[in-house]
């Protein structure tokens, strides 16, 4: 329809409503960052400007068809007006204690145990069994890693006894779930519970509660030669614990084990078509068995990490406070894919890193900001934004013929 | 026995006609429809059992740490103040008077919580969501009974109760509409929606929230509801928390969950619909319809059980409160052991009222800490979850129920 009848293949590009989708979206986010260091734009100008431009890249999307995408950038758009106008209202010393180097710093220190969590998830509703208990194995990593730590007088034993105890909360959960045909979100609750029991009755039957010991040996940070005295990416990634780069490491690893050998394509075939499965000769029960004792000891070090990596070897009672449930949004979020989860993790470690800088300005707006992640994935599986798949045979029991 | 007899016009199979092939049923059945099963494989087998070895593993492990379990439970039992019934009285001299009381008083909310997952799981939905929606029906009543001071004593508990049942519905009414219309798994939705409802306390209790305290504002705690919005105690003092009357408002509501339920037009499609939604859909029942309304009651009963909390003993609520409390959640286990029925439900609040307080606040031993106990609360919570969950377990008890009666027949 477009009187520009060029045939260049930019343009062709951008008048595709999927590209105009995604640029307004991307302009959006740009609209609120504008405001912000290192740019600091201090005229509202900018932002509105910009932000409109994301608003009708976001309309024409729309009106050509990508519904979905369309009106989400038209509301990236408006969004990024409003926090944009709103970023140059306030003190320019404001913005710089909030938008630091350290603020990416703390994204990754939040989001990691989320990625342990959701790489575990992965591994396990690939297979088949859905894994509500993610928070219970998180917790028996947090309490059990800093107890192997304490006894064993060096966190490689912690990181060894977390996997341990996690990888034995998930043992139960997959005997019920695959022996026992237990209902898999019923089982998920329970080991959640017991999880909780079991670290708080041990937490005081061994440290009366409280009594962690001092200087307990913990993960250490891994310090980048030469390129954390960089500015800007110096303080933000320069010396970050080990444990946040193993997470790294870990989504690629997931990403390859599922989609890139043959085990994966069989983790992947029992959770979507366990009877085909067999069929063909894979043990369906051994590889469910597999994947959520992995993701047990997976979702462990991401509570060990919470104790005995940033934690500098503090424990305390229900030290997870539902850090699992977020883990479980950003798989769920990230659509059962191991860099959307990614993404979704890095998402919500953002938006907790934020909201504990934002009380610079107000309170109430950082406690909001918290429930930031549950209202996301609550219109994730809206289908809003795209629509969430899960596994087709997800938390179906499988009996063997 | 036949438990299905006093169901009136019942939808269920005929309990001997169809699962004869259990297996079959347990793989592929709705969720109501495997809870329906398991409730016909054992009467009153099951629970008890399951309840027994909950009890006996937590022993195990009490026993494990060097504490002597029979001990333990002895001293949790007359923490409860079920040693009441031994020298009844309603003196509040008597330690074991008060600290019934104070079961009772865990057993009102449990018997709620407890109801709100039932009623779900009778339409085929697991509503894990009962502690956010009981968060929404406190915030409610502290709300309403707070900011109407002027108001008669009745109005005022009625609005504060029936706004309270109404956020409760709301809250879960989200999850409801969203599984009915867009297909989002309510565990999910209800998982998330707690944790907002969490945060949304946070908000409304902390510094600077529109329900934070008039008096101080460091203080991230409510103001008191007024005395118009207080339910009359009658067992114990007011200031000494005692029992209010939202008790029998509890037990009420079994007796309307029950009624609901069995003796409705809407409690047939409701488990019709849990039964099988494509056989409901069939006869002419609406699905979508159903799931929003049910998880809409599910959520009432929740709301209801906050309402009563805030204006029974409550009064006031803090942001410490928050991440402690977690009688939602017991619910599931209250729901699961009493096997989602009015009377079980009843029985299981009891036994989980009593343990909630019989581990902490009434417990005085030295034997085990009230510390040490508590999370022996979560571990028997924990694994009455996992087996009364756990299907093959069930089908064996049925199947052995099953070739006694056989044997009993033949002999």
């Amino acid at each position: 329809m477009s009187t520009f009848a060029l045939d260049n293949p930019v343009w062709n590009r951008l008048r595709d409503p999927r590209t105009a989708g995604i640029a307004g979206i991307v302009l959006g986010v740009v609209a609120c960052f504008v405001a912000l260091p290192p740019i600091t734009a201090r005229s509202p100008l900018y932002p509105v400007l910009v932000g409109i431009a994301a608003a009708i890249l976001g309309l024409s999307a729309a009106l050509r068809g990508l519904r979905r995408l369309g009106w989400g950038a038209f509301a990236a758009g408006l969004i990024g007006i409003v926090l944009g106008v709103l970023a140059t209202r306030s003190s320019e010393g404001n913005l710089s204690i909030v938008f630091t180097a350290s603020l990416i710093a703390s994204m990754f220190v939040f989001s990691t145990p989320l990625v342990f969590g959701s790489m575990a998830g992965i591994f396990s509703e690939r297979s088949g069994v859905v894994n509500i208990g993610l928070e219970g194995m998180m917790l028996m990593g947090a309490f059990w890693g800093v107890y192997g730590a304490d006894k064993g007088k060096s966190w490689a034993v912690g990181i060894l006894v977390a996997m341990l105890a996690g990888g034995l909360l998930a043992l139960v959960h997959a005997y019920f779930a695959i022996h026992l045909r237990a209902d898999q979100i019923v089982g998920g609750t329970a080991v959640n519970f017991l999880a909780l029991g079991i670290t708080g009755y041990f937490f005081f039957q061994l440290y009366n509660g409280q009594d962690i010991p001092i200087g307990v040996s913990t993960i250490p940070d891994v310090h980048l030669p030469y390129i954390r005295h960089w500015k800007y990416i110096g303080p933000a990634i320069g010396s970050l614990n080990l444990l946040v780069w193993v997470s790294f490491a870990l989504v690629i690893v997931t990403w390859f084990v599922l989609f890139k050998t043959p085990i994966g394509l069989r983790i992947r075939a029992c959770g979507e078509h366990p009877r085909a499965a067999d069929t063909v000769g894979i043990n369906v029960y051994a590889i469910r068995y597999g994947c959520v004792v992995l993701s047990g000891m997976l979702a462990a070090l991401g509570g060990a990490y919470l104790s005995i990596g940033f934690g500098g070897g503090a424990y305390t009672d229900n030290m997870t406070a539902g850090r699992g449930f977020i883990a479980l949004a950003a798989m769920i979020f990230g659509n059962w894919r191991p860099f959307g989860a990614f993404g979704a993790a890095l998402l919500f470690g953002f938006s907790t890193a934020l909201a504990y800088r934002l009380p610079a300005y107000s309170g109430s707006a950082a406690t909001l900001f918290q429930a930031l992640p549950y209202v996301l994935t609550l219109i994730a599986v809206a289908g809003v934004v795209g629509r969430t798949v899960p596994p087709a045979a997800d938390g179906k029991p499988y009996k063997k013929q | 026995m036949r438990r299905g007899g006093k169901d009136g016009v019942s939808d269920r199979p005929d309990p001997d006609a169809v699962p004869e092939t259990p297996e079959e049923a347990s793989a592929t059945g709705t969720l109501a429809a495997r809870f329906a099963l398991r409730q016909r494989s054992g009467g009153l087998i099951v629970p008890v059992l399951t309840a027994l070895v909950a009890f006996l593993l937590g022993g195990l492990i009490v026993l494990a740490t060097g504490h002597n379990p029979l001990l333990a439970y002895r001293d949790i039992f007359n923490g409860a103040g079920l040693n009441w019934i031994f020298h009844p009285t309603t003196s509040m001299v008597s330690t074991a008077s008060y600290n019934l009381s104070q079961t009772l008083l865990q057993t009102t909310t449990l018997i709620l919580t407890g109801l709100a997952v039932a009623f779900a799981f009778r339409c085929g939905m697991f509503n894990i969501g009962g502690q956010g929606q009981y968060f929404v029906g406190l915030y409610v009543a502290n709300w309403v009974g707070v900011s109407l001071p002027h108001l008669a004593t009745f109005p005022h508990i009625v609005l504060g109760i029936g706004a309270a049942i109404l956020a409760g519905a709301v809250w879960a009414g989200i999850a409801g509409s969203l599984k009915a219309y867009v297909g989002a798994h309510e565990v999910i939705t209800t998982i998330m929606l707690n944790w907002i409802a969490i945060w949304i306390g946070t908000y409304f209790f902390g510094d600077g929230g529109p329900l934070q305290n008039s008096q101080n504002a460091t203080v991230p705690i409510s103001n008191d509801v007024a005395a118009s919005a207080k339910l009359p105690v009658f067992w114990g003092i007011q200031a000494l928390q005692g029992l209010d009357v939202g008790f029998f408002i509890a037990l009420a509501a079994l007796v309307v969950f029950w009624a609901l339920l069995n003796r409705t037009t809407l409690g047939y499609e409701v488990r019709a619909v849990g039964f099988n939604p494509e056989a409901a859909a069939y006869g002419g029942i609406s699905v979508k319809k159903n799931l929003i309304r049910a998880m809409a009651i599910s959520g009432a009963f929740a709301g209801l059980a906050g309402g009563l909390d805030m204006l029974g003993y409550l009064y006031h609520f803090a942001t410490s409160d928050i991440p402690v409390s977690n009688i939602g959640f017991l619910g599931i286990a209250v729901a699961l052991l009493g096997r989602n029925t009015a009377v079980g439900t009843g029985i299981a609040a009891l036994l989980f009222g009593a343990l909630l307080f019989g581990t902490t606040h009434g417990l005085s031993s030295n034997v085990i800490q009230p510390e040490l106990a508590g999370n022996l609360t979560y571990m028997i919570q924990g694994l009455v979850v996992l087996f009364v969950g756990a299907d093959v377990l069930i089908l064996y008890v049925w199947n052995t129920r099953r070739r006694l009666r056989v044997r009993g027949v033949t002999a």
